[in-house]
């Protein structure tokens, strides 16, 4: 007999949030429309990140967007949204047909504009949001936010000030170290990190001498930076409470599984929902409660940084 | 189910191999590419326009190391490849999505404009083994009518029928017009279609009320084309992971959106 979905083990809450299970849609993927978030918990997901979505409507860049590197794709899509107030309405039709913590990924070009999205999409109907302070290929935002200590913790700051739900704070990778980014977050008030955003990247056509994606530079994500984003959980839980959420290449239950010993409360999927489609999610979850009922733990939450020798 | 291949998604570069005009606006470029010449009618790739756009087209053919597409020159990427002569630098990845299934009874098939070309290549595999092929095509005007002699080569009986919008040539209406009449003379056990949405919405339509089998190839804005980015959703399917090709009951689940909206560049919804 298969090993449900959902069982006991796998349950867990942190910062605000309550999981049915510890995984989740990273954002960027899909999550435009409700229908499409349903089939990404129909696969088994325990809470879904929507695309980012700003104040105003945005077209993303020409393609080529994508581009296949050797252990991963590199993209530069352009923060494509229709902007919240169009948005607001997909938010809250989706509240009505999900089962699970629906989370909206906000971006801005100010504080300001993080804390409108931000209470727009809340007042929509977002059970949490996740700031992009992370994304590597759109000027005047993401990582350029997440880069700035200064900047950080103000958009933290006024969207922690602007709503009474979990404030996730997604951490770009592309920093001298992201430790010191995740304490600023954490004292503005972020309640989770999510550690990593695409690792920033490019790929060049021999034949034509020219950059593939119309951005020049994207971001790389898949089994490529999958060791660069555990040992970035892991650095950020020995020096910083906040629970943290793992995303990054996570393709199978192991791969999850280490994350969670990394210090990972959650895990977030995407780049493996192309590798292995939307089940992808009910892989996962029955390999690592096998794996816990096998280690004879009762709860994922017991081996949450348990790879941590002191 | 389709698999997802890194090697398939990997952006190839290789040469036009050769470009021939079908009509005013529409040319059939050939290139040499190792995946996409093992691809299934129905399937289609990401062609990369140097310094232009990447965009997705149908497969015209496929075979002996070469891949085909039909391309009609519409916006700024199209107008550019129509300017690429044999021997020009072009990319390629794919082939993806899934194909149309092969139904060996009546069929019918029904085009319009360069949704003809995935219907001509499954007729040319169909044609062997089908009991009975027939054809409906459709265009603006008698110039872009595709396909009609390679189409009428390979009719059962009687030869394709043909419509034109300004009735230069054939019937002057739309593709569907001739269809019920059809529909009402002759048995089919399947049909396909591809075309304007409309279009295939009507044919869709026609097919439900008649308990006909039937698979669609649709079209939206694709971006990745692997199944991650959302671009090209209709309701809860994936055109190019989970498509192009629909069938019916597939298609009955989507019906606030077929023939009537999309979502644009911005993921905001527009008309199709």
């Amino acid at each position: 007999m298969k090993t449900p979905l959902s069982t006991n083990r796998l349950n867990i809450s942190f910062g605000g949030l309550k999981l049915k299970n510890p995984t989740a849609l990273a954002s960027g993927i899909l999550g435009y429309s409700a229908e499409s978030l349903q089939r990404i918990v129909e696969g088994g997901a325990g809470a879904v990140v929507t695309k980012s979505v700003g104040a105003t409507p945005r077209t993303g860049y020409a393609n080529p967007t994508v581009v296949q590197a050797k252990c991963g794709l590199i993209n530069a899509i352009g923060l494509p949204n229709p902007g919240i107030d169009e948005y607001a309405e997909e938010i809250g039709y989706a509240k009505t047909v999900l089962t699970v913590p629906l989370i909206v990924s906000v971006f801005g070009y100010s504080a300001d504009e993080y804390a409108l999205v931000a209470k727009k999409a809340v007042k929509a109907g977002a059970d949490a949001v996740e700031l992009n302070v992370s994304c590597p290929h759109v000027t005047q935002t993401g990582s350029e936010i997440g880069q700035n200590p200064k900047l950080l913790a103000e958009v933290v700051a006024k969207v922690k000030a602007s709503v009474q739900k979990p404030v996730i704070v997604k951490l770009s990778p592309n920093v001298t170290d992201i430790v010191e980014m995740a304490k600023v977050a954490a004292k503005a008030g972020a309640d989770v990190l999510t550690a990593i955003n695409t690792v920033k990247a490019m790929a060049i056509n021999v034949e034509t001498a020219l950059p593939v994606l119309s951005n020049v530079k994207g971001g790389l994500s898949g089994p490529a930076i999958k060791p660069i984003a555990l040992r970035c959980v892991y650095d950020i839980y020995e020096k910083v409470k906040t629970p943290v959420i793992g995303c990054g290449g996570i393709t199978d239950w192991r791969d999850a599984v280490e994350f969670f010993l990394a210090g990972a409360s959650a895990v977030q999927i995407g780049t493996a929902i192309a590798l292995k489609n939307y089940s992808v999610f009910k892989d996962i979850n029955r390999g690592v409660d096998a794996y816990l009922k096998k280690k004879g733990f009762g709860s994922v939450k017991e081996i949450v940084g348990l790879s941590h020798l002191s | 189910m389709s698999v997802y291949l890194t090697s398939a998604n990997t952006l190839r570069t290789t040469r036009i191999l050769s470009v021939k005009t079908e009509s005013p606006t529409v040319k059939t470029f050939t290139v040499k590419d190792k995946f996409c010449a093992k691809a299934k009618p129905g399937q289609f790739l990401m062609l990369w326009i140097p310094r232009v756009d990447e965009i997705p087209l149908s497969i015209l053919n496929a075979g002996a190391g070469k891949v085909s597409v039909a391309v009609k020159a519409v916006g700024e990427a199209t107008k550019a490849l129509h300017g690429m002569k044999s021997g020009d630098t072009i990319g390629v990845r794919g082939p993806f999505g899934n194909s149309f299934t092969e139904n060996r009874g009546g069929i019918l098939m029904v085009g319009g404009g360069t949704g003809t070309a995935p219907l001509l290549f499954l007729a040319k595999k169909l044609a062997a083994k089908a009991e009975r092929l027939s054809f409906v095509i459709g265009a603006k005007t008698k110039n872009e009518l595709l396909f009609l002699n390679e189409l009428d080569a390979l009719c059962s009986e009687q030869s394709a029928i043909a419509t034109t919008e300004d009735g230069s040539y054939g019937m002057k209406c739309l593709a569907t017009e001739p269809l019920e009449k059809l529909l009402d003379e002759e048995k089919f056990d399947m049909i396909y279609t591809c075309g304007p949405e409309p279009m295939v919405r009507k044919v869709f339509e026609l097919a439900e009320q008649r308990r006909i089998a039937l698979e669609a190839s649709l079209e939206r804005l694709m971006r990745c084309g692997i199944g991650l980015c959302g671009s090209c959703v209709i309701g809860k399917y994936r055109v190019c992971r989970d498509g192009p090709v629909f069938n019916a009951a597939q298609l009955s689940e989507v019906k606030d959106e077929l023939g009537i909206s999309k979502l644009g560049f911005d993921g905001g919804r527009i008309p199709v």
